[in-house]
């Protein structure tokens, strides 16, 4: 039988409260959103908060909306509902590409967005998404709001900029135009972790790439921001050669570990062949759009 | 704590600590022992229940998240000795050998044609992959919620 250890719960009925009540607990509180990460962590006793704070009730943090030249993401919008999104779908198809093979539909009915960015796996997928889309984290706290970069939200392995009496509430992505994006990913079985994934956006203009998003799940410690790619691609034509140097590039950067779901030498192969197969669909989705 | 949820339309209110889980909460509940707690780590899909109406796995929800929320288990599908079509559609294609993952598998199956009651065999697939199921192959399981819908789509017909 798994069971979590014993602690608190507290019910937050607006932003504000939640945070007031993440003040008051202190660093033994976590927030619970859809708690598919955080329950099993808790029952392997991985993680053992003291206190947990239920932000289920915060209505008003679950939206899929254009604002001011970006899409913002209430941080308890849910994978279902990213899935779904028409919004998503027109701006960021990467989107839907990841959230059909994330986990399954059941457990895709409680996920949030707002979780799996705060659990910080490096297997997860939306990390790399948002990665790759250069998108920035809305992080609220008593003293007000702060944006940071992905990088900067990402500190470590399951660590993130969210800090004591702090939440997510918001993640925000820039509307670019010429805008391209997809995610390839390869699991053992529907609904498994990544064995490695591969994030992909282009931005073109007048047929050539002006800006590049590249990251990969499953493949090192954290998720990896494969930045020598995004180089080697600023300002070239797209063509299959050039994907495949990116893929090149993105098996060598990143940093598998040896497990049941493969050896080394197969996820870096993997990360470059799925790299250079996202790569192809996102540019092919900028040019549609460009035409 | 004290937690009062709503389970197949009937309130319950019962002292737990705040660590127990749905799946618990249900089982620990007279008379509803329907949902199975199979792997415990939201693979296995056997728990699957609906809350307000959609798919949820009852082993990765503690009970006190679904205070004042309506839980829905395989012992509603039943109504006044009538089978559900999901659970007739079951019977009709032997959707089941073992039966351990059965009330996961209804209750998905219920919620898809709710949402969707014409689906194929391909989203029906997507539909229960949160499922595991070792003794049919799945194949089974697909032909019955195919029978489903068609028996409600008829019985639709007739009214």
């Amino acid at each position: 039988m798994q069971t979590p250890a014993p602690f608190g719960y507290e019910r937050a009925t607006s932003v504000d409260g939640a945070i007031a009540t993440l003040r008051r607990l202190g660093p033994d509180a976590r927030v619970i959103a859809g708690g598919h990460s955080l329950l099993p962590m808790m029952k392997l006793r991985l993680a053992a908060p003291e206190h947990l704070v239920d932000i289920n009730d915060l209505h008003e943090l679950a939206y899929i909306g254009e604002k001011r030249g970006e899409v913002a993401i209430g941080a308890l919008t849910r994978h279902v509902e990213l899935l779904k999104s028409d919004l998503l779908a027109e701006h960021f198809p990467i989107f839907r590409d990841a959230e059909q093979v994330i986990a399954d539909p059941v457990v895709r009915n409680r996920g949030t967005i707002g979780g799996s960015l705060c659990q910080a796996d490096a297997a997860e997928d939306l990390s790399a998404v948002c990665t790759a889309l250069k998108a920035r984290c809305v992080i609220r706290g008593g003293d007000g709001e702060r944006i940071v970069s992905m990088e900067e939200f990402h500190v470590g392995p399951f660590t993130t900029a969210v800090g004591e009496g702090e939440l997510l509430t918001e993640v925000r992505i820039p509307l670019r135009p010429g805008a391209g994006s997809a995610h390839e990913k390869v699991e053992r079985r529907a609904g498994d972790w990544a064995i490695a994934a591969a994030s992909a956006a282009v931005w073109v203009d007048g047929g050539k790439i002006a800006d590049a998003g590249l990251a990969l799940a499953a493949v090192g410690l954290t998720t990896i921001h494969v930045t020598r790619a995004e180089e080697l691609l600023r300002g070239e034509t797209p063509s299959d050669e050039l994907f495949a140097e990116a893929g090149q590039i993105a098996s060598a950067d990143c940093s598998p570990t040896s497990d049941g779901r493969g050896p080394v030498d197969y996820k870096r192969h993997l990360a470059g062949v799925l790299t250079t197969r996202a790569l192809r669909r996102a540019a092919a989705r900028a040019l549609e759009q460009e035409a | 704590m004290n937690v009062s949820i709503t389970v197949n339309g009937e309130q319950v209110t019962r002292e737990i600590e705040p660590r127990q889980l749905l799946v618990h909460f249900i089982r620990d509940t007279p008379g509803l022992t329907g949902t199975h707690w199979g792997c415990d780590t939201s693979n296995c899909g056997a728990c699957v229940v609906l809350m307000d109406g959609t798919p949820v796995k009852s082993c990765t929800i503690l009970a006190a998240m679904c205070e004042g929320h309506e839980i829905s288990t395989v012992e509603s599908l039943e109504v006044d000795g009538k089978l559900d079509p999901v659970q007739l559609g079951f019977h009709e294609h032997h959707a089941l050998q073992c039966g351990f993952c059965t009330p996961g598998m209804l209750m998905t199956a219920r919620a898809l044609l709710n949402e969707s009651p014409d689906p194929t065999e391909e989203e029906i697939r997507i539909a229960i992959s949160g499922g595991i199921c070792r003794c049919t192959g799945y194949k089974n399981i697909v032909s019955a919620v195919r029978w489903a819908a068609e028996y409600e789509a008829a019985a639709r017909q007739e009214v």
